[in-house]
């Protein structure tokens, strides 16, 4: 009897430690692949690092003829469209998180728009950006009109208004999520109390749940950093700082994407290269900057 | 218990060829190289990358060579940049570019690279105005236009070389390419050449430090933002504007001639005296009735091809099939809107065609 349950009990060790060694590989390859790029952006990077340097950086001028490369008015485009998708996207992503989280939980109703609302994420972008060529350019134009700016129609406004619908589901999604997750005890203490919906909504679900919706506005905003087809056929592609909301200009991801294939000289691959990695940063610092907001709030 | 193992199966499968695909890329590519020239004369494999422009030409013409003589040929459409570095890294068979290689970058290469032209490409010049009249401009007032130095429709510069149309009060939208592109460099590479303010603060390139304008990606970037801007004016490959119907402007040349664009106008600019190398703009040439906005379309081939091909039977289908493409192949280009080349610039490729060697001998 002895040796045969220690058989059995090896093999079940065996199996036991083979499962976990597993996920333990696999948990270290998504490490490894996150530091590979890491390393193989900041090594391809020094050539540009070496001739360029801090330049990099400050320099508005990005001149591939004479070698000269400042990403500045590129950072710039990013920041700006990427902000300003999540602020036009906020109010409207936290009002369908609470109203699919709370008026309509279950039903028919409730089918149909969360679907769509998952279907929005499921769009490729160039059929965004082709939408908003030839649906919200010639509307913004209009508008550009009205408000006495140049008319371009395209610019940093288009690309982040067409950004802010993109990147709704993501924070629709988690918020809906955490808004249901409410301990009903809670709220029913404060209707209790005679509140109304509305001050349950602002004063209970609101507050409890903020970390939450925050969290799912980083991850929004994550995807507007890195967002590229339909802002580059949005945004103007110009070289040159952004003077205003209505201005064109260009993001990091959209130069790399449109420069990278055809980059021949070996500073100007190099400090595309360069661009990616400081994007990868700017991505990191802002995804770092957001986690410690949601552990204050937490703690709180 | 069985689903588990399977699981954990797949798990280790997959981890397994996460490394070993990761083993370096020279291995499997002179694995794919060996293994293509192993497989005999009958089913030979070519493999070859490079321009966007030549794609649907070269796509057209690879069927139909191998419905007639069964060679495969693979041909990926990543850029002439991505072509060029491809050569070099003796991944493929023989590249295409759109553009020449510079001096220096000749220099850098331990072997030779000829250039053979396989088509025309030209450079339209397009707008949007109301009723789309057909325009003329002369380089002076297009280098200007895109210089930022000439600004509304109507200026007496524009409108005395358009005395039959009226032009209206309107802002010029210029419009360029936002990606790097072949068709950038043949623009910037003309404007440079009629215009020494162009050459000085702007020079040519594939991607530029655009004065004004706005960027497109790609010909349909560019002309999906000239059809939405009343006003608008860009430029577009030939054979996108003949396709689309856009309204094209007429250059006047260097012999002083308004040319309209045409595959007719693009084949007659490369009649003209061409270097021993074929590295050659065929932007502003001399010819008297040519399209001043014009270029070759290049395969690159190392001189001797034993550098980059593991056999001397497969260099052979090589050198085969570039004489193909600039001899029959050429009755394939004008129902795709490319410009045929000249006879006179075939004849001038054959010869350089026979100076190909394999291990220091000719091949033909």
């Amino acid at each position: 009897m002895i040796p045969a349950i220690s058989y059995k009990a090896k093999r079940i060790n065996f199996k036991e430690k083979a499962f976990k060694k597993t996920l333990a590989l696999s948990a270290i390859i998504v490490v490894v692949i996150l530091i590979a790029i890491f390393l193989t952006l900041l090594i391809n990077s020094f050539p540009s690092l070496k001739a360029i340097g801090f330049k990099f950086f400050y320099q508005t001028t990005w001149d591939p003829v004479s070698d000269r490369y400042g990403a500045l008015p590129f950072l710039v485009g990013t920041l700006l469209t990427s902000f300003l998708a999540l602020v036009i996207s906020t109010p409207f992503s936290i009002a369908v998180a609470i109203f699919l989280g709370e008026y309509y939980k279950k039903g028919p109703v409730a089918e149909i728009f969360k679907n769509i609302v998952d279907l929005l994420a499921g769009i490729p972008s160039v059929i965004y950006g082709f939408w908003g060529l030839f649906v919200l350019v010639p509307l913004v134009r209009e508008l550009e009109m009205k408000l006495h700016v140049p008319p371009y129609g395209v610019g940093i406004f288009t690309s982040s208004v067409i950004l802010a619908i993109m990147i709704l589901p993501f924070s629709v999604t988690l918020s809906r999520q955490v808004i249901s997750m409410v301990p009903s005890h809670l709220k029913e203490a404060a209707y209790s109390l005679g509140a109304t919906r509305h001050e349950v909504i602002t004063k209970i679900i609101i507050p409890y749940t903020k970390s939450g919706l925050f969290a799912g506005l980083l991850l929004a905003l994550g995807r507007a950093l890195g967002e590229t087809m339909a802002v580059t056929m949005l945004i103007g592609n110009t070289h040159d700082l952004p003077t205003g909301i209505f201005s064109p200009g260009n993001t990091m991801a959209s130069v790399i994407a449109n420069e990278f294939t055809e980059a021949t000289g070996r500073i100007y691959t190099s400090a595309l290269i360069e661009m990616g990695l400081f994007l990868f940063v700017v991505a990191t610092i802002i995804n770092i900057i957001g986690k410690q907001i949601i552990k204050r709030f937490t703690l709180e | 218990m069985n689903f588990k193992k399977i699981i954990l199966s797949l798990l280790v499968i997959s981890v397994a060829i996460t490394f070993t695909s990761c083993g370096g890329n020279d291995s499997s590519n002179s694995k794919s190289a060996t293994d293509s020239t192993a497989t005999g004369s009958s089913n030979t494999q070519i493999l070859s990358a490079g321009s966007t422009f030549v794609y649907p030409l070269f796509s057209k013409m690879f069927s139909a060579y191998n419905q007639k003589t069964g060679v495969q040929v693979n041909y990926q459409s990543i850029g002439s940049g991505g072509g060029i570095k491809q050569l070099q890294n003796k991944i493929v068979d023989f590249g295409a570019s759109d553009n020449p290689l510079s001096d220096d970058q000749l220099a850098q290469s331990p072997v030779p690279i000829i250039h053979i032209p396989d088509c025309l490409g030209a450079v339209n010049i397009t707008y949007n105005l109301p009723d789309n009249p057909s325009l003329k401009f002369t380089p002076d007032v297009l280098a200007d236009i895109y210089l930022g130095k000439l600004t509304k429709w109507n200026d007496p510069r524009i409108q005395s070389l358009n005395p039959g149309v009226k032009l209206p009060d309107l802002q010029i939208s210029v419009i360029h390419r936002s990606d790097g592109s072949g068709t950038t460099f043949i623009f910037s590479d003309y404007l440079s050449k009629v215009s020494p303010d162009w050459q000085s603060k702007v020079g040519k390139g594939q991607s530029l430090n655009w004065p004004v304008g706005l960027g497109g990606k790609g010909n349909e970037g560019v002309s999906g933002l000239i059809k939405q801007t009343p006003g608008a004016l860009g430029y577009v490959e030939l054979a996108y504007a003949i396709q689309n119907k856009m309204p094209v402007a007429s250059l006047k040349n260097k012999s002083g001639n308004f040319v309209a664009p045409s595959l007719a106008s693009t084949s007659a600019a490369a009649n003209v005296e061409m270097p021993a190398d074929m590295r050659v703009s065929l932007t502003n040439t001399d010819a008297a009735d040519g399209y001043p906005i014009c270029s070759f379309s290049y395969i690159l081939l190392y001189k001797d091809l034993s550098y980059n091909i593991k056999s001397e039977e497969k260099a052979k289908a090589v050198v085969d099939l570039v004489k193909w493409i600039i001899q029959d192949g050429q009755q394939y280009s004008e129902a795709l809107e490319y410009a045929k080349l000249p006879e006179s610039v075939v004849t001038k490729s054959l010869d350089i065609l026979k100076g190909v060697t394999y291990n220091g001998k000719a091949l033909q």
